[in-house]
Parts: C-alpha cells; sequence; structure tokens
C-alpha cells in the first residue's frame, strides 16, 4: 500500500492519521477535510467553550510541533467514492487516488425541517457554537428541542450564564434513552434543582416566528415561548456521499468489529461508522469520542494488514458534564438485565450503579465516584479480553 | 515533606488524592514504585488517581493521554504539556511527598484557586 485517502479530518480521521503513522506507514496520506480548520475537539463546544472558560486555540487536537507528514485538503469535501478507479471525487472538481480508504466523515445534526428562523441552532461545530454563545445572555429564554446528553449540557452550561432554560423530551423523563428509566430520573432531578423546566412525553409539532423564532408549539396544544432554540434531537451520518459506491451507508457504514467494509481496502471509523458490536450482536454507531479515537487504530490495522491483524477494542466509554458532576459510563448499557448501585446512593446524588447480565457485569455507570468508576472500568476491559463474548 | 499516608494503606496498583491546591495524586506501581504528580490531567479538567495505571504511565480517565510518572513526560496525546512531578520518600513505613516549587501544571481554562495553597500558585 502506497497511498491512503482519510476523508474527514475531525478525531477520527487525524486519529486514524496518527495510528498510520504509528503503525510505520510511510506512503502518501491525504486528509480531505470539509472544515477549514485544522482539527479540533467538539466536547468542549457545549461545555467549557460555550461557557467562555476555554478559547479556540484550546480546541486544538494536533500538539504544536506534531508533524505527520500529511496531506491536508482543507475546505474541500468527498462527492463520491468509486472503487473501481479506488478514487474519492472531491467537491472542487478533484479526484485524489490511493490503495487504501479511511471513512471518517462523522455525523451532523438532525433538523426539524422547518425553514431556517434566526435563533434556532444546532451544535456540532466551531461556527454553530460561536452563534450559539453570541445569543445565551442573561435573561434569554432558551429552548432545547431534545433532551440528550447535549441537549443536557448546553442546559446546564446556559444555566451558568443566567439563561432561562426549558427542555422538551418526547420521552416522559429526559435521558431515559441513554439512561434508563431510574438513573434518568435522577439526572432529571439535578436540572430540576437547578432550575431547568422540564417538558417530557409530548411532542413538538413546529416553530412560531416569522423571521425569528418566537416560540416552540407542542402536540398537546401548547405553546411555548422562546428566544433562542436549540434542536438537540441527535445525528446522522455524514454518508450520502458514498450512495454511489456499492457500500451499505445508509443508517452509517457497515462494518465488521474492526472496521473492514465489504470493500477491500476500504475502512470507516467514528459517527459515520456502524461497527458490529459482538456482545449486542447488531451492528451499531457508537457516537462517542472515545470510540472515535480508539477505533482508528483497530481500523487502520485492518486496513494495513488486509484484514488478518484483528485488534480487540476496550469496552465503549463515554463521559458528560453537567452541573459540575461527570457521568461516566463503560460497557454496553443495553445488554444488562439488572442493576444494582454499589456506591453512594440516588439519594446522595452521587453513586456508582453496575449492569449485568445475569451475574456478569456489562456496563457501570456512575455519577462522581470517579476511582471506583475506573476500576469497574478496568474489570470490563479484562472480562472482555479474556472472553469477548461468551461471558457477557 | 507532606505525610501521606502509612505504605501498607496504599497498596500496589492504586493512587491517592491529596486535596491540597492543586491536588497531588501519589501513585503506587505493580512494581512497587512510588511516584507523585499533579492530579489534574494538562489537557482538561479530569483527575489523574482515578486513571489508569500500567506500568509507570498514568492513563487520563477522559480522554487517554498517557503520562510517564518518572519523568511527567505526555507519551500519548491530546495532552501536550507535561505534568508537574514530586519527590516522594518513605520514612518509618511512611509515605511522604517533597512539593516541587516549579508551577503547577493546571490546564488551560481550569483555575487554579490561591487561597490556602502551600504552593506557590502563579502562572497558571
Ligand atoms: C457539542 C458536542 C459535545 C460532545 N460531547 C461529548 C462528550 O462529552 N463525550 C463524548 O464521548 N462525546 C461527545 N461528543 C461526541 C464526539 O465529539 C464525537 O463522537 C466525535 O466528534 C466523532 O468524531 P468523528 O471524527 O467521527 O466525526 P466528526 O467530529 O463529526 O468529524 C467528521 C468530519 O468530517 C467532515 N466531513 C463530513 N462529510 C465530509 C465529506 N463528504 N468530505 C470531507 N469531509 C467531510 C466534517 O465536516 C467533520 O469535520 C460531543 C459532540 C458534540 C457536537
Ligand atoms: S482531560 Fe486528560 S486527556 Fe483530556
Amino acid at each position: 500500500m502506497k497511498a491512503v485517502a482519510v476523508v474527514g479530518g475531525s478525531l477520527a480521521g487525524l486519529s486514524a492519521a496518527r495510528a498510520l503513522r504509528n503503525q510505520g506507514f510511510d506512503g502518501r496520506v491525504s486528509v480531505i477535510s470539509q472544515e477549514v480548520h485544522r482539527p479540533y475537539d467538539r466536547p468542549p463546544l457545549s461545555k467549557s467553550f460555550l461557557a467562555g472558560a476555554a478559547t479556540e486555540s484550546e480546541l486544538a487536537l494536533e500538539a504544536e510541533e506534531e508533524d505527520l507528514d500529511l496531506d491536508w485538503r482543507f475546505g474541500r469535501y468527498a462527492t463520491a467514492l468509486s472503487p473501481s478507479q479506488r478514487s474519492v471525487e472531491l467537491s472542487d472538481g478533484t479526484s485524489v487516488i490511493s490503495d487504501g480508504i479511511v471513512i471518517a466523515t462523522g455525523a451532523r445534526p438532525r433538523t426539524l425541517g422547518a425553514a431556517s428562523l434566526q435563533g434556532v441552532h444546532v451544535l456540532r461545530t466551531l461556527e454553530d457554537a460561536l452563534g450559539l454563545k453570541r445569543e445565551l445572555v442573561p435573561g434569554t429564554r432558551l429552548v432545547m428541542v431534545g433532551a440528550g446528553f447535549i441537549g443536557a449540557e448546553v442546559a446546564s452550561t446556559a444555566r451558568g450564564l443566567g439563561v432561562e432554560v426549558t427542555m422538551i423530551s418526547a420521552a416522559a423523563t429526559p435521558l431515559i434513552g441513554p439512561l434508563g428509566q431510574q438513573l434518568g430520573g435522577i439526572v432529571s432531578a439535578l436540572h430540576a434543582e437547578h432550575g431547568v423546566r422540564l417538558i417530557g412525553g409530548v411532542e413538538v409539532t413546529g416553530l412560531a416566528g416569522s423571521e425569528r423564532v418566537t416560540g416552540v408549539s407542542l402536540a398537546d396544544g401548547r405553546m411555548i415561548e422562546a428566544d433562542v432554540v436549540l434542536v438537540a434531537i441527535g445525528v446522522r451520518p455524514n454518508t450520502e456521499w458514498l450512495a454511489t459506491s456499492g457500500l451499505d451507508a445508509a443508517s452509517g457504514v457497515l462494518c465488521n468489529a474492526y472496521g473492514a467494509t465489504e470493500l477491500p481496502n476500504v475502512v470507516a471509523v467514528g459517527d459515520c461508522a456502524s461497527w458490529y458490536d459482538p456482545v449486542l450482536a447488531e451492528h451499531h454507531r457508537l457516537e462517542h469520542w472515545t470510540g472515535a479515537r480508539e477505533r482508528a487504530a483497530i481500523a487502520v490495522s485492518s486496513l494495513l494488514s488486509g484484514g488478518s491483524e484483528k485488534r480487540m477494542g476496550r469496552p465503549p466509554y463515554f463521559w458528560s458534564d453537567q452541573y459540575g458532576l461527570r457521568i461516566q459510563l463503560a460497557g454496553h448499557l443495553r445488554a444488562a438485565d439488572s442493576v444494582v448501585v454499589e456506591d453512594g446512593s440516588a439519594d446522595d446524588g452521587e453513586f456508582l450503579a453496575v449492569y449485568r447480565r445475569g451475574d456478569q457485569p456489562v456496563a457501570v455507570l456512575a455519577l462522581g465516584h470517579g476511582k471506583s468508576f475506573m476500576r469497574w472500568r478496568r474489570q470490563l476491559a479484562s472480562q472482555a479480553l479474556s472472553d469477548p463474548v461468551s461471558t457477557l | 515533606m507532606m505525610a501521606v499516608c502509612p505504605l501498607v494503606d496504599l497498596a500496589r496498583g492504586e493512587a491517592r488524592r491529596l486535596d491540597v491546591e492543586p491536588p497531588i495524586a501519589v501513585f503506587h506501581t505493580e512494581d512497587g514504585e512510588l511516584f507523585a504528580i499533579d492530579d489534574t490531567c494538562t489537557h482538561q479538567d479530569a483527575s489523574l488517581a482515578d486513571g489508569w495505571l500500567e506500568g509507570c504511565e498514568v492513563e487520563c480517565p477522559l480522554h487517554a493521554s498517557k503520562f510517564d510518572l518518572r519523568t511527567g513526560a505526555v507519551d500519548a496525546p491530546p495532552a501536550k504539556r507535561p505534568v508537574r512531578t514530586h519527590e516522594v520518600s518513605v520514612r518509618d513505613g511512611v509515605i511522604f511527598v517533597g512539593v516541587s516549587a516549579d508551577a503547577p501544571s493546571a490546564p488551560a481554562g481550569v483555575q487554579v484557586s490561591t487561597n490556602a495553597a502551600p504552593v506557590s500558585t502563579d502562572a497558571t
């Protein structure tokens, strides 16, 4: 293999480029990046950066002296992949020919589809964060459509900025999707305590306003007044450009457990990729930072070895910061059939819960309790190493 | 010199956080060596005492930056700056930390509070 094209130049793409060099690849590495910025970190966009505590330069993912000898193509996006030509077509009419391809085009926020009213935001890019930040002035009424992690983090940051926050979720309890009923309830209580108004169990039917948004209408007929609206209802993978490639990519690029796609010499990683998960026995997209970073090395070793090398990953890991507390989750929550609070208690507000299938731990979730969380996370990792599937 | 705890109370493979300003993490490696560094990762706000200890390296729980406990050097990104190291000794079965006179290595954006600081905290 003499040349590799990495499509997408954010966390997964940069991590893949690093992995290529770490694993001894010394050929040409072209990185095609739709954004004009050098790779930057997204998690602070809803946390310290939005709060004004971190600056733009602190978001940089590369170290200053880091030189991976990459052929960067900023501000251009891939429009098609042609496997027979081994080429990636770019928006500026040029193409990049290579022997190996890493697909790392990530995801973008789902929208409400409505016409673009001023004051309606999504949050994914640096520009999104700057635009939202400008509007979060004290006394502003922010209405959050969706109550996933990004919405919850923005709610927390916005409260700190003196913004009035209403959070609307289709589920009865915000955050129960990712956390489960009982623990979702605890996190919701945390929001309520900090003055967030929670409206659960109702669908949003539309946005009101002519030029600028004035409110959010609900299925039960209510209209919630708003100065600013953040739509945080999940993401969809950036895979439309692969429509003619022959890859199954409509809901994420379908990959085996090591990042290999159905095409030889083409791997995918990060938020755009749907890897097979042996524990859950299904394909799914892991839309988390650590997955994008750690799995890049696995995908690259698949690519460089022609699929013969099968590196084991660590159990999925995710964190979120809200109201000065850290929520951490490791493992496969959905594989569990029981949950026990092992440290602290729901009433303390800080606790650690272990999720089990039978008597085998499959996931651990903690609010605070960082030290025992790491102990459990390690145990899950060593368990997964010794027997990835049958123990779980 | 600051007393930490009796050596027998810090098992191999374990770490302890000292709640001084800024906090310090003391590690007892599987090989029986003791190290002390500033507890806060130089990347963002995470406690390295909660990290993943492997040989003479600790991996940050948050984004997996790795630091060499002997030198404080960054062995793996995203952290860019080394973490400050401190001297550790054991006297009469008790672990002691000699706090370094160098500037603390807190990350940008994380305030090192200056109240009740036993250590100089200029230049964050
Ligand atoms: C506000 C926010 C907060 C978050 N907080 C957390 C958190 O606390 N914890 C956590 O675990 N995760 C968090 N995440 C998720 C984490 O940031 C993502 O999982 C991670 O960014 C995924 O990296 P990626 O490289 O796969 O995709 P992306 O970061 O989406 O990058 C993909 C890149 O590819 C580019 N691209 C798209 N299409 C093309 C094309 N056709 N050609 C060329 N380039 C293209 C995009 O412009 C983008 O630059 C957060 C995300 C956001 C937005
Ligand atoms: S906070 Fe330690 S690596 Fe990011």
